[in-house]
This record gives structure tokens, C-alpha cells and sequence, in this order.
């Protein structure tokens, strides 16, 4: 009983420092609009502008461009921060076999990611497309991205889990096909370097649904009218989609193989819950976390924080163009 | 048109009172092609069963754990989840023990779980509050570097926040000495959301008919008036699908948690408690499949009851962009 009545005691603590949190937010927020409200006549309208902008730029400068900044600065100092290294901490990364095993970990998960999650993705929305009971597979499909990385992990541990064989009976759904198939059971995540691999499914199987469900949308905005004409001309199934449906939604997937490839490119949970990084697996926000916070190796974070940023900008560039040319060809 | 999308996108529209005339049209143009889409549908039992096949695979992993946790310690160890099936036994023990046990080596669950709400509440209301705010501004106040600002926090949005952890965290606990509180987490997740929740709010927002605005412009309403009376309840639905969004994101983070939060039992949420569990998976095997829906539940209401919010703030991002 004790701990039921220390479990209460704890809830009612924390849920009065959420309001009085809460509160305090209101508080603050009402009184700027206020005194914006009651500013002298004359410049009322750079008050109030001040006061919607404000408190959003000043916690993003605080927040997140000035310590951006920092970390790219930090990136050519020493662990400590105070001694100026150069380039050190890059030769260190791209000398380290482990590290170099690590930057190409994450390109096979970039490669691989996004074109799955996507092709999977778009042959399930069309699959989908216009049959009976459409929302419900839908539903079934977008679930895991609800679900948080670490518990896909959970999950997925235990589709993994290996028993050595004539030991134990399986408890991993996958080694017990394998067994039923008269296989030999795998360690899927300790063999490099198909655990890699291994880790991959799981963020495909997490961002499909992703990609299903804009696709999706994106599906039914290609007109009706064009997709018939074709088939009135004699076009099949497969030639209806490779010239009419893909260039409909080309815009669409541009969006849906960006954002996946940039989300790939920060994946950290996954990899965290799955194998902590060991077996060959970790990829560069791992070991970026790794160096910084559980080895105080601050430069060699701030270096590989820096290499994450140089990879995710060229995708993005790529995307703006992308969104150009297709501005000036509406 | 019976998808949930579109459902979420015309209940949009209709305070905005744009496109219906258009949206209308289209929809009479398809129901006049419905014969042709009932023909369509019945050539391609194929591609039925083979959606139905990737369902079932999408849907197996979360079924067995799910399974798993109402199984006993023992048979968790000792055989497959599917074996239920051949000799069912349910127990819900597993969940007693992960939630109400108390102890350095037990789950602990509870006092988590109350740690994740706290962490998320606040985590998703404090972003999409001053997002909305700053959003109306850049969409309805006109003013110099508008644009250029805009931009700025769009590419925001591309910072890896592992850009940023380091120094916030010098910060949290130097200058202000919040490191390991709610508070810090709170911060820490406002400000990782904002670049986001501004630009998806802001695609809302922009599209409020100007009209509206002057008309309340020209009565002598003010900027905060404004923002109240008309933008607030206009936006509502984009607020709570970004809301939820946002909500969601906080609620199933890691990275922000282990950085921020100190990891204790007082502020942590159950995805950092989860990690550790997982951390030594073969002494935990029987308790984690409860320990993990425990943390999935949540995610898992919010999905399936508010579903059609969750995929408008989804394309509302990505397809205007």
C-alpha cells in the first residue's frame, strides 16, 4: 500500500508543477499581448508585431541558431572546448575504421529507407486505392508511426530474438520460420553486416505508412478525367500508372523521399534500443551522442553533429530547386 | 472520396469557405465516373490480396507484442507468442508488476508514464501557442525582412538537433540552472518544435481569407483582437491536428529526454525508462512486452480516435511545401 499511496503523492506533485507550468505560460504570454494592447498609439503596431514575432525568434535564436552555431564552432576545438584543433577532429573521423564504419552505415540507411518506405509505400496506396474497406488497411499500415522508436524497437527485438538451436524453443517469430523452413536460426542482430540491415526494416516498416498516406492523398488528386482518356486510349494498368499517376504525383514524392531521407539521416532511437550501436550497427547520431554525452568527447561530437548537418543540406537544396522548377512551370 | 483525409479536409475548408465551389464540381465529375471505378476495382483481385498481405505483415509485430504481454513470465521465456493460440493463457500480472512495483531494480512504469504526460501537455501547447502567434504575424502583419525570416526558420527545420544539445545544455544548467527539471525539458522540446509548428501553422493561416481581416481591420480591431476573435477560431482544427502532431512527437522522443531530463525517476519520460529496460534485454524479456504497450497506449488513443487530425497536419506539411 505504500507505494500506492507515494505513487499518488507523486502524481498530484507533478501534475501541480504541470498547471502552475502552464499557468506561468499563459501568465507570461497574456501580459505581452497586453502591454502590446495598451501601447502608446503611435507605434502600437511595432508593439504588437513584437509581440507575436518575439518570444517564438527569441527562443529560436537562443535555442537553436546560437547553439548551432557553437557546436559548428565547437567542431575545431579540443574535448575541453578552450583549445583551438583545427582540423583534428575531422582527421580523427575520417582515420577511424570505426568511424568510417559508422558515415557508411548511415549512407546504406539513407539509400535504403527512403526508396523502400517509398516503393513499398506507393504500391500499397495503389493497391489500396478505391477498394473495400480502404481506411481500415490504411490504418493498419500508418500504426507504427504512432509508435514511439523505442517501442518499434521493443517489438521488433522480440520478432529478432534467437534461442541457439536444440537448446530452447524460439521465441522470435523469424527464427521460428526459419526453423519451421528446416533453416538454422539467425542472430539478426549481431551478424554484420546484414544486422544493419535488420535495423533498416524496422525504420521502413515505421515510415511507410508515412509515405502511404501522402501518396495516397496525392493519388486521388491526379484527375479522373486524364487517368480514363488514357484507359479509352488502350493504355494498361501498368502504362496508366508509369504516365499518368507518377508524373501527377512527382511533386508528392519529392516531399515524401526528402523528409524520410532527412529523418533517416537523424535516426538515433532505433539503433539506441536495438543494439546500443555494438555489432558494426551504430550510425552518425549515435556515435555523435556517444562521443558528447557518454564519453565527453565534446569536439569529436560537435565534428560528427557538423557531418550530419553537411549531409542533410545537400537533400535540401535538392528539394528547393525541386520546388522552384515547378513553381515557374505553374 | 470516403478517405479520412478528405473527410478532415473538407470539415477544414468549410469555416475557410474556400475551394467548395471547385471541391464540389470535382466530386460530381467523380460520381459520374463511378461506374467506370466500380469496373476498375474488379480487375485487380491481385492487388487486393497483395495489400492485404502487406497489412497483415505491417500488422504482425505489434500484434505479437501485444500478445506477449499477456502471457506469463514463464511462457514469455520459454516459447513463442504464437503458441497462445494453441494453449491460450492470459494473465495481466505483467502489467501489475512494470506499473506498481517500486524498487531501484524493478519497472517502476508509473511514476514514468505520469513523467511522460507532464513532459508532453506542456510540450505541445507551449510550441503550438507561440507557433500560431508568430505565424499569424508573418502572414498577416506586413513588415519588413517578413520573408526573409520565414525562410530562415523553414530551414530551420534541416538543424539536426543533435546540432544543438551541447551548448543548450551548457546554458540549462550554467546560466540558468534548470538542467534535470520539467521545465528544461519543456523548453527544450518548444523550441525543437518551433521551426515546424510555425511553418504547417502558417499554411493554415495564410490561407484565411484576406477579406475577413480588413473588414475587422477597418472596424479598428487591433492585431490581438484580431488573433483571438477570428484567427484563433478559424485556425482551430489546424491547431489541433498540429497539436496532436506535436503531442505525439513529444510524447515518443528519446534523444531531447536523455539529454535534458537527467534521467532519474522524477523527469524522465518512459521512452528514456524503456531504453534502459531494453539495455538488458535478456533479464528483462518478461517484463518489456508490458512495459512497452504501456508506453504504446497512449500514441495508439490518440491515433485511433483522432486519426483524421493526425493525417491533416501530416499533408498539410508536406504537400504545400
Amino acid at each position: 500500500m505504500r507505494g500506492l499511496s507515494e505513487f499518488w503523492s507523486d502524481l498530484f506533485e507533478k501534475f501541480g508543477l504541470m498547471i502552475l507550468g502552464l499557468a506561468v505560460f499563459a501568465a507570461v504570454v497574456g501580459l505581452i499581448l497586453f502591454l502590446a494592447d495598451r501601447a502608446p498609439k503611435k507605434g502600437r503596431d511595432v508593439w504588437q508585431l513584437l509581440a507575436f514575432v518575439a518570444p517564438a525568434l527569441l527562443l529560436l535564436l537562443v535555442g537553436l541558431i546560437y547553439p548551432a552555431a557553437r557546436t559548428a564552432t565547437l567542431a575545431f576545438f579540443d574535448r575541453t572546448g578552450r583549445e583551438f584543433v583545427g582540423l583534428d577532429n575531422f582527421v580523427w573521423m575520417f582515420t577511424q575504421p570505426d568511424i568510417l564504419l559508422v558515415i557508411g552505415n548511415t549512407l546504406i540507411w539513407v539509400a535504403l529507407v527512403p526508396t523502400l518506405s517509398t516503393v513499398i509505400g506507393l504500391a500499397y496506396a495503389i493497391f489500396i486505392d478505391k477498394s473495400k474497406g480502404e481506411k481500415v488497411l490504411k490504418s493498419l499500415v500508418f500504426m507504427p508511426m504512432a509508435i514511439s522508436f523505442v517501442g518499434a524497437g521493443i517489438i521488433w527485438r522480440f520478432m529478432y530474438e534467437y534461442r541457439q538451436e536444440g537448446f530452447s524453443e524460439q521465441i522470435g517469430l523469424l527464427n521460428q520460420i526459419l526453423v519451421w523452413l528446416g533453416q538454422e536460426p539467425q542472430q539478426f542482430l549481431v551478424d554484420a553486416p546484414a544486422n544493419t540491415f535488420f535495423l533498416i526494416i524496422v525504420m521502413v516498416w515505421i515510415q511507410t505508412g508515412f509515405a502511404m498516406v501522402l501518396l495516397s492523398a496525392a493519388i486521388k488528386g491526379v484527375p479522373v478525367e486524364i487517368i480514363e482518356a488514357a484507359r479509352l486510349d488502350g493504355a494498361n494498368a501498368w502504362q496508366q500508372f508509369r504516365n499518368v499517376t507518377l508524373p501527377g504525383i512527382r511533386g508528392t514524392l519529392v516531399v515524401v523521399i526528402t523528409t524520410i531521407s532527412i529523418a533517416t539521416l537523424k535516426v538515433f532511437d532505433i539503433v539506441r534500443a536495438m543494439t546500443g550501436g555494438q555489432y558494426d550497427t551504430s550510425v552518425v547520431a549515435n556515435e555523435m551522442y556517444t562521443q558528447a554525452f557518454n564519453r565527453g568527447e565534446q569536439g569529436y561530437g560537435s565534428a560528427l553533429a557538423l557531418i550530419l548537418f553537411l549531409m542533410v543540406l545537400p537533400i535540401v537544396v535538392y528539394n528547393v530547386r525541386v520546388m522552384r522548377q515547378q513553381k515557374e512551370i505553374r | 472520396m470516403t478517405d479520412v483525409t478528405d473527410k478532415a479536409e473538407a470539415k477544414l475548408d468549410r469555416p475557410l469557405g474556400q475551394k467548395n465551389e471547385a471541391r464540389a464540381e470535382a466530386r460530381a465529375a467523380k460520381k459520374l465516373s463511378k461506374a467506370a471505378e466500380a469496373q476498375q476495382k474488379l480487375t485487380s483481385p491481385g492487388a487486393t490480396i497483395a495489400a492485404i498481405i502487406i497489412a497483415v505483415i505491417w500488422t504482425i509485430p505489434t500484434f505479437g507484442l501485444l500478445v506477449s504481454s499477456i502471457r506469463t513470465p514463464d511462457e514469455i521465456r520459454s516459447n513463442g507468442w504464437w503458441n497462445i493460440f494453441v494453449s491460450p493463457s492470459f494473465t495481466l500480472d505483467n502489467y501489475a508488476a512494470v506499473l506498481t512495483t517500486q524498487g531501484a531494480s524493478s519497472a517502476n512504469l508509473g511514476s514514468y508514464f505520469v513523467n511522460s504526460l507532464v513532459i508532453a501537455i506542456p510540450g505541445a501547447l507551449f510550441p503550438i501557442i507561440l507557433a500560431t502567434m508568430a505565424a499569424y504575424a508573418f502572414a498577416w502583419i506586413k513588415f519588413r525582412g517578413s520573408g526573409a525570416i520565414f525562410v530562415l526558420i523553414f530551414a530551420l527545420q534541416i538543424v539536426p538537433l543533435q546540432m544543438a544539445l551541447i551548448p543548450l545544455l551548457q546554458i540549462f544548467s550554467g546560466v540558468l540552472g534548470i538542467s534535470g527539471t520539467f521545465p528544461a525539458v519543456w523548453i527544450a522540446h518548444t523550441i525543437f518544435g518551433l521551426p515546424l509548428t510555425i511553418f504547417l501553422m502558417h499554411n493554415f493561416i495564410a490561407e484565411i481569407p484576406g477579406e475577413v481581416i480588413e473588414a475587422a481591420r477597418v472596424d479598428g480591431a487591433n492585431h490581438t483582437q484580431i488573433f483571438f476573435r477570428i484567427i484563433i477560431p478559424l485556425a482551430l482544427p489546424a491547431l489541433a491536428s498540429i497539436g496532436i502532431f506535436q503531442f505525439l512527437w513529444v510524447w515518443n522522443d528519446l534523444l531531447v529526454a536523455l539529454v535534458f531530463s537527467g534521467g532519474t525517476a522524477d523527469v524522465a519520460p518512459l521512452t528514456q525508462r524503456l531504453g534502459e529496460l531494453v539495455g538488458n534485454f535478456g533479464r528483462n524479456q518478461e517484463r518489456l512486452p508490458a512495459a512497452a504497450f504501456i508506453s504504446l497506449v497512449i500514441p495508439l488513443i490518440v491515433f485511433f480516435s483522432l486519426q483524421r487530425y493526425f493525417v491533416r497536419g501530416l499533408l498539410a506539411g508536406s504537400t504545400k511545401g
